[in-house]
């Protein structure tokens, strides 16, 4: 009786293991067919444009303001305990590298998994349901090519610029709450902050890791609005799977990425 | 006559259950054929495999000149552009208003200048009556006017073979009239041959040249519509006629009604 039990608890882990395995298995299938199939998007830009503007444009409220907020939280905790040292006016530092390192590429990914993810993969999957790719597909055009790998790089270019966006709306952020109405000085948080900001070492891979939650979450998002069952069910299921499968491929790539790029990639 | 369209002992099925059973079909050029039978009877399966989006199992099908049991991608394609399709809600882009919609395939697979397009796109839109909506985007026509746009849109390329999957389901009577009488205007003026699959039996018989009726999967009755008006066959009967009883009972096979309604032993 237990080991049944047993055996079944088993079978049930290996069972949904090789789902979720499976299931990134045809995730970056799905990428490499978007690749291949990106020729029309690249050579028409003006389709790349537009979702340019509904990922990142129509995103930028959200990020903004998120930003301004984070900004202003971590410039008052950082003075909060820099203090204690007599450091306080190092909070510039800790407010820059906290956002340009972590949680600007972080917490604006996360964001537009939730704004623009959802919503791709909701366009996506209606798309499917009310036959409008079915009518693509028998007008000999492709679906992958026409509708997705625009959607796709229109994140994967959307995300970055958003990224440093929220790290600069942060910037400020801490500034208000620390210079201006806390009154560190002004002259130290900037210089102590361009001192201790490395372009390359910091801001770079800011940006790497930004473009790499871009394709991570444009990939998931058109992947799952793409095999999205045509029902209301299956589009609401699948745009679940896509803020959730997103937040954590961005927190998973995020511990990866920062670990190679504090010892190296080599 | 050369036919467009010829099918010969065609067998489609889910896993175990076959859905259509040794089909054989022709449809002559410039024709307008009607695909008739009940919902699930596998009508619009016939209509999706004539357009490559399913696979035969058995049988061949040739379609426009195209053997499509060893068509691949490219061949697929290739022979879709000389087709045209209606699906049964118009299927318009909702992200594109309804002059892109029209001009969509012209911009994908032609090099016309942009003028060129937007004078064949407006004559397409006025052969439909929609000139006036140009601007519009989908989501803001009737399903009848929607259903006008996505006809325009189906035959921007002038195609040889223009297939529709129940053009008639859900429209008013004044737009189920004007649809039926631009599916058969249409494919007069553009030489075209057509594929109606419905159940609207009457507004489809004043239209079509010839019928075939599916059931179970098989082709039960075919001809003229004035053949198939005068059929005697219980189950065309029935269904022209629009007869409540018949080879298609009224009530869907179920135990004896006594246990249902809880009368066990007092109606016996």
């Amino acid at each position: 009786m237990i080991v049944n039990s047993v055996l079944k608890g088993v079978r049930v882990v290996g069972d949904r293991t090789l789902k979720i395995v499976e299931r990134v298995g045809a995730t970056v299938a799905f990428l490499g067919l978007i690749l291949v199939n990106s020729a029309t998007s690249l050579k028409r830009p003006s389709l790349i444009v537009r979702e340019v503007y509904y990922a990142g444009v129509q995103s930028l409220i959200i990020i903004l303001v998120s930003g301004l907020f984070v900004g202003m939280v971590l410039g008052l905790q950082g003075h909060e305990t820099l203090q204690k040292y007599g450091s306080e006016e190092s909070v510039g530092v800790l407010v820059a590298l906290a956002l340009v390192r972590e949680m600007g590429p972080v917490v604006s990914a996360l964001l537009f998994a939730s704004r623009a993810g959802s919503a791709i993969t909701a366009e996506i999957g209606l798309m499917k349901a009310t036959e409008q790719l079915s009518a693509m597909e028998m007008m000999a055009v492709s679906p992958v090519a026409r509708v997705v790998a625009p959607r796709f790089w229109g994140g994967v270019l959307s995300m970055p610029l958003l990224a440093l966006l929220f790290s600069s709306m942060g910037i400020f952020g801490g500034f208000v709450v620390a210079v201006v109405l806390i009154g560190v000085d002004n002259g130290a948080f900037w210089s102590q902050m361009q001192a201790a900001v490395d372009f390359r070492q910091d801001v770079v891979n800011g940006i790497i890791k930004s473009l790499v939650f871009g394709v991570a979450v444009s990939a998931i998002a058109t992947f799952e609005g793409y095999e999205a069952p045509p029902t209301a069910e299956g589009v609401s299921g699948a745009t679940t799977r896509t803020v959730v499968t997103s937040s954590l491929a961005i927190l998973a790539l995020d511990l990866l990425l920062t670990a190679f790029m504090l010892k190296g990639w080599n | 006559m050369e036919n467009l369209v010829e099918i010969s002992n065609l067998n489609f099925g889910y896993g175990q259950r076959l859905v259509l059973k040794g089909i054989n079909l022709r449809i002559p050029r410039g024709r307008l054929v009607a695909i008739m039978g009940l919902s699930g009877c596998g009508k619009t399966t016939l209509l999706r495999l004539m357009g490559g989006q399913l696979q035969a199992r058995e049988g061949q099908m040739r379609v426009a000149g195209e053997h499509l049991n060893h068509l691949g991608r490219d061949g697929l394609y290739r022979l879709r552009r000389k087709l045209g399709m209606l699906f049964q809600f118009g299927a318009l882009f909702t992200d594109l208003s309804v002059f892109d919609n029209v001009a969509f395939q012209m911009r994908e697979h032609t090099d016309l200048s942009e003028s060129m397009i937007r004078d064949l796109t407006l004559m397409k839109l006025n052969a439909v009556g929609l000139r006036g909506v140009h601007t519009l985007m989908p989501s803001e026509l009737s399903g009848g006017m929607a259903r006008r746009v996505a006809l325009a849109r189906a035959t921007a390329l002038d195609p040889s073979l223009i297939l529709y999957d129940e053009p008639f389901a859900g429209l008013d009577p004044i737009s189920l009239g004007v649809i039926g009488q631009l599916i058969r205007r249409l494919n007069d003026a553009l030489g075209a041959t057509s594929v109606l699959v419905t159940h609207d039996i009457q507004e489809s018989l004043k239209i079509v040249d010839y019928v075939y009726f599916v059931a179970d999967g098989v082709i039960l009755a075919e001809g003229t519509p004035e053949q198939i008006r005068a059929s005697t066959l219980p189950f065309v009967h029935q269904f022209v006629w629009g007869e409540s009883d018949g080879p298609m009972p009224f009530h869907y096979p179920a135990q004896p009604i006594q246990p249902d309604f809880g009368l066990a032993g007092r109606l016996s």
